[in-house]
């Protein structure tokens, strides 16, 4: 990866063959033609990631254990947090909307923070976790549903629209929601594919030499 | 020419969507792996406009029954409301909570409809091989890719406020079929956008230059 003369890259977005050069760290390629981000270069980005995806997963679980909002109105109250959210929906018949809630702020969100731990942890120490091609390409795959960013809009919509009717009890999930969503963004800013392709083109060039 | 260069595809280099390794395929390009991770190289993704076609047209049908149907019931002692997209973000707009119904309405309207319009124009400028404006055009589908997931936000909304008042039993939210299919509407347009391949946009400048 570091001999910059020979390697060549195609922007994912025109097409156009272009020669891969070494950038500073910090910097970002951009495509001259159709202006895509091409790749861009980082220090500690497996390290500082996995530190990331811990502290994210950690608060993602709080976020889904405790409850996010509580009402009260006159005496009469509810707390729920979104799990309990989703099977509610589930009971009054609207399974699709339930699936689709479960799906995008349950399911693929704690599939791609465990799936990062699973890929970052080897690959800090050196190592190739077994499968990470497949992996690579199905965490590319299913990054589009994780919406724990919408979700944390919606719940501050949810919020206003409560107001006027309920005394409105914030739950611990609501902050832990907020941590996750600034986590994960830090997390998509630190990540970079580049270099976790890097390792497996060293090991490919290992085992070709005896 | 103004967009000068060779697209890789011109010289016959495939460029892998997965790990973005580039590697050269011959003419029998059916089944080629990359090198590198294995995964099935195509030049540009197979059925692509096909396929985002069929989902947008399937979107259009159910953009219908999303606006107009009910989304959200709330009863309770005193009252009783049904609530469309569009009427949820006007109740918003008159309890006073201007930046918040102008948030949903981004996000339940503006959106979806930027989506489906814009994917039908990029569509048939593929269709027709147009020339003009491929750095603009890249942009939108740059774009409609960025904003597609905010739309989500009713749905979430909905889920919430039906299952915390639910819980309690003074009043009641309920979700309306609208709702159904505006997640469908959600989920369509986002596979759609999936399935359209930005490269077509820049292929017919090939021949200019």
């Amino acid at each position: 990866m570091e001999d910059s003369s020979t390697s060549f890259i195609a922007c994912p977005e025109c097409d156009l063959l272009l020669r891969e050069i070494s950038l500073e760290p910090g910097r970002a390629a951009v495509c001259p033609r159709c202006g895509a981000a091409l790749y861009r270069t980082t220090t500690d980005s497996l390290y500082r990631t996995l530190a990331l995806v811990v502290a994210a997963a950690l608060l993602f679980f709080i976020a889904n254990v405790y409850p996010i909002l509580g009402i009260e109105s006159q005496g009469n109250g509810a707390a729920t947090n979104l799990y309990g959210a989703t099977s509610s929906m589930w009971d009054q018949k609207m399974h699709f909307i339930s699936a689709l809630v479960f799906i995008t702020a349950i399911v693929v969100p704690s599939l791609e923070l465990s799936l990062l731990v699973y890929l970052l942890l080897p690959l800090s120490v050196g190592r190739v976790p077994a499968g990470l091609p497949l992996l690579m390409r199905f965490l590319q795959g299913i990054k589009p549903w994780g919406m724990v960013e919408v979700f944390m809009l919606g719940i501050l919509v949810a919020l206003v629209k409560l107001t006027d009717d309920f005394r409105i009890i914030p739950g611990v999930a609501l902050w832990s929601y907020g941590g996750v969503t600034l986590l994960l963004a830090a997390v998509g800013a630190t990540f970079n594919p580049k270099d976790v392709w890097a390792h497996l083109e060293l090991r490919v060039e290992e085992e070709e030499q005896p | 020419m103004k967009y000068h260069g060779n697209t890789a595809a011109s010289l016959g280099f495939c460029s892998c969507h997965v790990c973005g390794l580039v590697s050269r395929i011959g003419a029998g390009t059916a089944g080629a792996r990359c090198p590198r991770c294995a995964t099935r190289l195509h030049m540009r993704k197979p059925h692509g406009v096909e396929q985002c076609w069929a989902l947008l047209i399937a979107a259009y049908i159910l953009y219908l029954p999303a606006n107009l149907m009910t989304i959200m019931e709330t009863s309770s002692l005193i009252s009783y409301r049904k609530d469309t997209i569009l009427s949820g973000v006007v109740h918003l707009w008159q309890n006073g909570s201007m930046g918040i119904a102008v948030i949903v309405f981004i996000a339940s309207i503006v959106v979806p409809l930027f989506k489906l319009l814009a994917l039908t124009w990029l569509l048939i400028s593929v269709r027709k091989r147009s020339t003009r404006r491929p750095v603009e055009r890249t942009r939108l589908y740059r774009l409609i890719e960025l904003v597609g997931r905010w739309s989500m936000l009713d749905i979430y909304v909905v889920t919430l406020l039906a299952a915390l008042v639910q819980m309690q039993s003074l009043a009641t939210v309920k979700a309306g079929p609208g709702a159904i299919a505006f997640g469908g509407v959600v989920v369509l347009t986002m596979f759609a956008a999936m399935r359209f391949d930005p490269r077509l946009i820049w292929d017919p400048l090939r021949k200019e230059s």
